[in-house]
């Protein structure tokens, strides 16, 4: 069981009030808040071993690295990932789906054609487009049904032999539904097509085994499982890795340099131009050894319980409608309540210290296919409460009499 | 009356509510009650995109005096338009230019004027004062 108390105790924000009110984040989708236990190890670095990482003699630059280092192994281990130089530190989910569409230039040709599922955030669609700018090849959409959930039967019938690569959430933002991406990916693979799948919502509900899931390429940001912002990671396969050209010249990822020609280094380098954020990536070590000890398993299934109950607290709101009905999906809340405009929700609970998305999510495609302008959207995360779902509960329903 | 008189008036409307939640449904009200713009300038040309609610701006000039009209999808952003419109609307180009919106934070509605609150406003208030810039200019042709 999940010791609540002791968890809550870990994350000091939560303390905080927020418009005089006891602060209730609901954020979490967005940005998860952060442990005592990840500050700690951000203070630890800055305090006692900041020295720029790779090339120093000195005992402070040697301990950084092996700092840095341990906690790309902390997540090849997470990940079960093969090699750890199969572990590219990137400053998030944005930069990592930059360096495979920009890589993937080379490769693709006129005509051949990319895949992108309906519920992608912006940053896994804008990419994409850009890429088949440059190249002329053709972006398709997996469409969605009502529920939010994919279309696999559209699906079967887009992949063909000129389907070159095929992009998706691993959990979308907008709606939580959890795709199939083992059978996405499999499918995908028949036609000889590589899978990139954006893993920022998925991992912190659960935990994605890359070589289980044959994966190519699988990518998220530390600061959405108690990590800091400003660090992610990009998982790719070593045939994969080896094969794109290098994203950004600069220091670190060169083996030899003269004005003729420069050599690039070996994997992970080749990707990690420039100083990286180097208490970033230990402080995103120390998140997934936070989460883990907690355990994955304990977190899922507190969450779920929290989905049940708020998804049948908020249902209990006559003229509230959710969107994202998925059969599988996680803690995330998308609703609306007859014409009221998210934003005018969202400003009420901000006032009584409740703190929810509203707007598009990054996710136009998604409010489009609803014909909405925007949900109010509640994330949950394994330190939310059932008594938040209750203020939440009493703000939405203060919010629906003040503006009805 | 004049920007300023106008202002203090709003100032004082409002000293009477003891909290938020008090001013929010004066707000809503305001938003509620008012036609703020007439259906045929609610055009894509007119709307001025913020990230969340769409805001919609028409501007006229009347004996040297320029009246605003406009609108938002949604309520609150609304009811503060109500107010801005009886600020600036009416107004010389010049007086419009000169006049800041120091009274939203006296008035308890700062947050929404903050230019990271994604509501459209403060580009609203810039579109106000674009306008104003471009008839003082044809007033002084």
């Amino acid at each position: 069981m999940l010791d609540i108390k002791k968890v809550r105790e870990d994350f000091p924000i939560l303390k905080r009030e927020v418009n005089g009110k006891p602060l209730v984040y609901l954020d979490n989708a967005a940005t998860s808040q952060t442990p005592q236990q990840v500050i700690d190890a951000i203070v630890d670095y800055y305090q006692n071993y900041n020295a720029n990482i790779h090339r120093g003699v000195h005992t402070l630059s040697q301990e950084a690295t092996d700092k840095y280092e341990q906690a790309r192994l902390k997540i090849q281990n997470h990940f079960n990932a093969a090699e750890s130089h199969e572990i590219i530190f990137t400053s998030g989910t944005t930069h990592s789906i930059n360096l495979v569409a920009n890589g993937f230039s080379s490769f693709i040709k006129k005509g051949d054609e990319v895949l992108v599922s309906a519920m992608e955030h912006h940053s896994n669609i804008v990419p994409w487009q850009m890429l088949c700018e440059r190249t002329g090849a053709i972006l398709k959409v997996i469409p969605m049904s009502q529920e939010g959930e994919l279309r696999m039967d559209v699906y079967d019938e887009l992949l063909c032999d000129k389907t070159k690569l095929v992009f998706c959430n691993h959990i979308s933002n907008a709606l939580g539904t959890i795709n199939p991406i083992e059978e996405i990916i499999e499918k995908a693979h028949h036609v000889g097509a590589a899978v990139l799948i954006d893993g920022a919502q998925a991992v912190p509900h659960l935990v994605a085994d890359v070589q289980a899931l044959d994966v190519d390429f699988y990518t998220c940001s530390a600061h959405k499982i108690c990590g800091p912002t400003g660090v992610g990671m990009l998982y790719g396969k070593e045939e994969w890795l080896n094969k794109l050209p290098p994203y950004q010249g600069g220091g670190e990822m060169i083996a030899e340099v003269t004005f003729e020609k420069t050599t690039y280094a070996d994997l992970p380098h080749k990707f990690e131009a420039g100083t990286p954020n180097i208490c970033g990536g230990i402080a995103f070590g120390a998140a997934l050894d936070y989460m883990n000890a907690i355990g994955f398993e304990e977190i899922a299934k507190y969450e779920h319980e929290l989905l049940e109950y708020a998804t049948q607290e908020l249902l209990k709101i006559e003229g509230l409608k959710i969107y994202g009905t998925a059969k599988n999906k996680t803690s995330v809340i998308s609703f609306n309540i007859e014409s009221i405009h998210p934003y005018d929700i969202g400003s009420i609970l901000d006032k009584l210290g409740i703190a929810v998305r509203t707007g598009h999510h990054c996710a136009q495609p998604i409010m489009d296919f609803y014909k909405i302008p925007g949900t109010v959207r509640a994330s949950f995360a394994f330190y939310n409460t059932k008594e938040e779902v209750d203020v939440l509960i009493a703000g939405v329903l203060k919010a629906k009499s003040m503006l009805l | 009356m004049d920007i300023k008189e106008i202002q203090e008036e709003i100032i004082d409307e409002f000293s009477i509510f003891d909290d938020w939640m008090q001013r929010y449904e004066y707000m809503i009200d305001l938003g509620k009650s008012l036609p703020l713009i007439q259906e045929e300038y609610k055009t894509e040309d007119n709307i001025i995109k913020g990230c969340q609610s769409k805001v919609w701006v028409h501007a006229e000039l009347e004996h040297n005096k320029l009246v605003f009209t406009a609108d938002s999808d949604a309520i609150i952003t609304k009811g503060i338009i109500a107010i801005l419109i009886r600020v600036f609307s009416n107004q010389k180009p010049q007086d419009i230019l000169n006049a800041d919106t120091q009274f939203i934070d006296e008035i308890g509605l700062k947050e929404h004027l903050s230019p990271t609150r994604a509501n459209g406003l403060v580009s609203m208030i810039k579109q106000l004062k674009l306008y104003a810039v471009a008839y003082q200019t044809q007033i002084e042709k």
